[in-house]
């Protein structure tokens, strides 16, 4: 097994995206091409440069802990794929985050 | 549309026209151009026109309407309007009408605008061309075979084909400064913060920033002061006031830098003649021109996809077919049912992106893309620092192409994203800059300079492009058949 | 073969006492109609954007400050992503490297003490039913709930050491106001991470105990988990690092999912809230704010008090029950009588009060105040109130809200110290009771009961008991 399509299988997998032998065949060279593209990133000396992760201000943002109007459920639910009752319904499944 | 958007306000405002028949003009307008543009996915007809009266209703009645009175708006397709489609030009999210109203169309509303509808984009702003649509690809009104640019390519195609005087698109990587290259028109992407993110659908959200594009920056800075400001509601939008344009001159006794990275041999000729040209006016204009370095610019392209693509991938992780949108059944499983959603509802370059920016975050990967990728950006934004303290703007190429081809990159992602080298530096930076007009090659195709301000200096470099643009007549050329 | 030594460390979640979610104005209540407190933040519509409750930063300070954690100067969140239907934004906001806070610990009894990794703020995830209909129904008016977990080392060495551990953990938070801690309303979880080892070994591989909805059940799993665990050693099998449910009414755990199946939770900085920053000055007013805690106001009623361990306890209990104490015992000046009185007669008035039988109702919504339970107290010292009469009054304290002088008025219930009429309620007491008086004068106190039940009933349960004694003495004495 190709190991670019490979990597694009475990990838999807964990991006929750149902690729087929197909599109990893197909998606797996391209990203592999993306990556060597990207590679010089790894040749620059990051040494002592500061991790820019938030493009605004430095200081805490709050809120008061006053209540705001909810949406009304109808409207809550109004893109619902599925609705039952007052709940979105999705296909039964057991307990647990997996 | 003939005028621009502060004329039409203020005879709207005074009663010397009726919001009903600027509405109506643009509305007939788009009916008439845009099977051949392709600029809206939805166009509201109905409500605009009654929207408008009610505007006139008011303006009668001796009320102050707002300073956008009756101007006719486009939305981008990504923006939150309660109940009007914003599909983001994705299945995954067809039909999917808002339950609520973003802050910045909330204000537009509330100056007096009147929108007309929704535009097409490249999938959840993914793209250099407007191409990644899941509803049709948009056209350059000045070459109907060639791309408007992206992703905020029906905005600016509906501004450059005169159906509406104001846009507005987003600006993650460059998504309105290059699209306002292509069109010949205006484009501006505010300092990060400065207008509201809220109800604006997330691309890359330390990137992303609602940006106005109109005909001349004068419109800019109208569109800009009615939507920008403070709001509770986004803990990373900047607490300050609405950005008042500033009057008067914006150049004499400013230093200019330009970069020499930005000039690269890779640049386009006919790109190359008009930019040096717009350089002399600046200078003419009593700037003084000077070189600068920004040593880091050839690692802007990969820190940007690596950030911009993990961001997405976690931004784009609630489209799961629970809450809203498409939903397919898979294997009839929960998390059968959530890939095939998935699958079936993004289109290839989301998947390719959602792939990257997953794979830049799993883990083993996470320190060397991601990591070095935000430290890279570090540099980036150091870069411009230094920079700023020689001049006060840095000018250069928007795109180093004018309009391509439609076909032409969509085959070759790679090549497309390095057509973003001169806009993402700057959105990385979280910095200020606007497009702006500076005339056509020989092939008639528009070229865009592209200013860049200090953090916070959006009025600053408002000021010199528009003083720029009032020394020119770039941005009053029209494609054919485009009244002027 | 030396003996077993087991290893625990607990992380818990508590949900903090807020008005609203963490992230959004939508009420944190629970028990409310499905999805009737969501919008489009808490719904992960596309677009919305989250604003951090400063409420809800300020109670996980209480609860980091009450721990004697290290508050971060700077802290930050982050996304742990992951797809479930009752996780709308497909990540949960937490924090990662940079918690609020790292350190601390709690002292759970005999010298031992159990020391705290880190606690982070996040937000909590909605519900989804599994058990009605062919659907699994979502709910989400719990996602965006604001949490702290707090995350132990592995300290405690036993099933009961891990229950005085929680047990300790929600008298602070209660008492700090932080959380309600309440299990059974899902107010405060736990998850277990357990291994065994033979003394002197190297620590075994750990297994991670979810689905505890006790604290009876964490003791119970864990000391199923222990023998499992054993039982798979000792039989030459190993250990396997995987994730065990809980089964309460078998008592018994099974696998959830093996270590192969362990997300990769791909955490990164959320972009869309800035850092937090706490300065010395907010933890010092938080610190100043803080009641004294229940572990320390034990040990203070006892020495310094001169109360029962029991009634220490008691009293510690909830902070509502230790202040109103205090203030009855100041007020009164005597600390054994309040004690006697809050521990017992008002702790029963609550229990009257709440028959649900969930979390004690708060003493505030009594018509009794402090004061005026002192001013009860005064009057039994004084002779003016015997003990019963003074309970009589109590009750009708709670039930009208009058205070006690005007209620030993008009309910007559002051007590009688008057010899001749005393007298005459004993004599008419001691008439046709000769065996009891030849017993009393025999030297059988005991048999003294048999008069002085009488004589109190006679006098509305008015008459002085001491002096009644004393009577019922003189006269039987006298008669010979």
């Amino acid at each position: 097994m190709d190991s670019d399509v490979e990597t694009v299988r475990r990838t999807a997998a964990l991006a929750r995206l149902e690729i087929t032998d197909e599109e990893a065949e197909r998606l797996g060279p391209q990203f592999a091409r993306i990556l060597a593209a990207f590679r010089v990133l790894a040749s620059l000396d990051v040494e002592g440069a500061e991790a820019m992760t938030h493009a605004s201000g430095e200081e805490s943002v709050l809120r008061a802990d006053e209540e705001r109007p909810s949406l009304p459920v109808d409207a809550a639910l109004s893109n619902a794929p599925r609705r039952v009752d007052d709940f979105y319904g999705v296909p039964k499944t057991i307990g647990g985050d997996g | 549309m003939s005028a621009d958007a502060a004329t039409l306000a203020a005879a709207v405002a005074r009663g010397e026209r009726g919001a009903r028949s600027v509405v109506a003009e643009a509305l007939e307008r788009i009916e008439a151009g845009d099977d051949a543009v392709r600029a809206f996915y939805r166009v509201d007809r109905d409500a605009a026109l009654a929207r408008a009266e009610a505007l006139d209703a008011r303006v009668a009645a001796g009320e102050d309407v707002g300073p956008l009175a009756g101007v006719p708006v486009a939305l981008k397709g990504n923006m939150c309007l309660e109940g009007s489609e914003a599909h983001c030009g994705s299945r995954v999210l067809a039909g999917y009408r808002p339950p609520y109203t973003a802050t910045f169309v909330r204000r537009l509303l509330d100056a007096g605008a009147v929108v007309v509808g929704m535009t097409n984009m490249d999938e959840f702003a993914m793209g250099s061309s407007g191409e990644n649509s899941a509803y049709g690809v948009a056209r350059n009104p000045w070459d109907p075979e060639r791309t408007p640019g992206g992703s905020s390519a029906g905005s600016a195609a509906a501004v450059a084909a005169g159906f509406v005087p104001l846009a507005l698109g987003s600006d993650t990587g460059g998504s309105v400064r290059q699209p306002a290259s292509f069109c010949g028109i205006s484009g501006f992407k505010p300092t990060y913060g400065r207008v509201s993110r809220y109800g604006l659908i997330a691309y890359g959200s330390s990137l992303d920033q609602v940006a106005p594009l109109a005909r001349s920056v004068r419109d800019l800075e109208l569109l800009f002061e009615a939507i920008s400001g403070r709001d509770p509601l986004d803990s990373t939008c900047i607490d300050d006031d609405p950005v008042r344009p500033l009057e008067g001159e914006g150049l004499a006794g400013k230093r200019v830098g330009v970069p020499r990275e930005y000039l690269s041999d890779d640049l386009d000729a006919g790109v190359r003649a008009r930019v040096d040209a717009a350089l002399e006016t600046l200078g003419q204009l009593g700037a003084e021109v000077v070189p600068v370095s920004l040593p880091h610019t050839e690692h802007a392209v990969p820190a940007y996809y690596v950030v911009a693509t993990a961001e997405a991938s976690s931004n784009l992780a609630r489209y799961d077919g629970v809450r809203y949108g498409l939903r397919a059944p898979g294997d009839g499983s929960l998390q059968g049912m959530i890939a095939a959603t998935r699958d079936a509802g993004f289109g290839d370059e989301v998947k390719r992106r959602i792939l990257l920016g997953t794979y830049v975050l799993s883990s083993g990967y996470y320190d060397a893309w991601y990591g070095r990728a935000q430290r890279v950006r570090g540099l980036i934004a150091r870069d411009f620092a230094r920079a700023f303290e020689e001049v006060d703007f840095v000018a250069g190429p928007t795109s180093p192409t004018p309009a391509f081809r439609l076909g032409e990159l969509i085959e070759d992602p790679v090549a497309m994203y390095l057509s973003d080298v001169l806009t993402v530096p700057v959105s990385l930076a979280g910095l200020p800059a606007v497009s702006v007009p500076c005339g056509t090659t020989d092939v008639a195709l528009p070229v865009g300079l592209q200013l860049v301000g200090r953090r916070l200096a959006d009025a600053e470099l408002l000021a010199a492009a528009r003083t720029y643009q009032e020394a020119t007549e770039h941005h009053l050329a029209r494609p054919q058949g485009v009244p002027a | 073969m030396s003996a077993w030594e087991t290893i625990i460390g607990l992380e818990v979640h508590c949900q903090l006492k807020t008005r609203t979610k963490l992230f959004c104005g939508c009420r944190n209540e629970f028990g409310a109609p499905p999805n009737s407190h969501t919008c489009p933040v808490c719904t992960g519509q596309p677009g919305a954007l989250p604003v951090l409750n400063e409420e809800a930063l300020a109670l996980a300070l209480r609860a980091a400050v009450a721990l004697g954690c290290d508050v971060a100067p700077r802290s930050k969140f982050d996304r742990k992503n992951y797809f479930y239907c009752d996780l709308p934004k497909g990540y949960q906001v937490s924090q990662y490297d940079e918690p609020y806070c790292t350190g601390g610990g709690i002292d759970v009894g005999e010298g031992r003490f159990v020391r705290l990794t880190r606690i982070h703020l996040e937000e909590d995830a909605g519900k989804a039913i599994h058990d009605r209909g062919d659907s699994t129904l979502v709910d989400l008016n719990r996602a965006g709930v604001p949490l702290i977990e707090s995350v132990t080392e592995a300290d405690m060495r036993s099933a009961d050491e891990a229950y005085a551990y929680l047990t300790a953990i929600k008298e602070i938070f209660r008492f700090a106001g932080v959380s309600d801690c309440d299990m059974e309303k899902g107010s405060l979880r736990c998850d277990v991470n357990v291994s065994v080892h033979r003394e002197g070994e190297p620590w075994g591989t750990k297994v991670e105990l979810k689905n505890l909805n006790s604290f009876r059940n964490v003791r119970d799993a864990i000391e199923h988990e222990v023998e499992r665990q054993i039982d798979v050693i000792e039989s030459g099998g190993e250990v396997v690092q995987e994730t065990r449910l809980f089964d309460a009414e078998r008592g018994t755990t099974r696998t959830m999912r093996s270590k192969e199946d362990e997300h990769d939770y791909r955490y990164f900085p959320e972009p869309d809230l800035p850092p937090v920053y706490v300065d010395a000055e907010t933890v010092a007013a938080i610190r100043a704010s803080l009641p004294e805690l229940p572990a320390a106001r034990r040990a203070r009623y006892v020495a310094e008090l001169g109360l029962s361990e029991y009634d220490a306890g008691v009293l510690t209990s909830a902070l509502d029950v230790a202040d109103f104490f205090e203030v009855t015992a100041s007020a009164c000046g005597d600390p054994k009588a309040a004690a006697n009185w809050v521990a017992n007669d008002l702790m029963a008035a609550l229990g009257e009060a709440d028959a649900s039988g969930s979390a004690p109702r708060d003493l505030g919504t009594l018509r009794v105040r402090p004061e005026g339970l002192a001013e009860l107290i005064g009057l039994v010292a004084k002779g003016t109130l015997n003990v019963a009469a003074a309970r009589k009054c109590l009750r009708a304290m709670l039930e009208t809200g009058k205070d006690a002088a005007t209620l030993v008025s008009e309910m007559g219930l002051e007590q009688v110290s008057d010899t001749g009429e005393v007298e005459r309620w004993v004599r008419d007491a001691l008439a046709g009771q000769e065996k009891a008086v030849a017993d009393i004068k025999a030297g059988n106190t005991k048999a003294i009961g048999a008069i002085i039940g009488p004589v109190m009933k006679a006098s509305g349960g008015r008459a002085n008991p001491g002096l009644v004694r004393e009577t019922v003495l003189r006269l039987v004495a006298e008669e010979h």
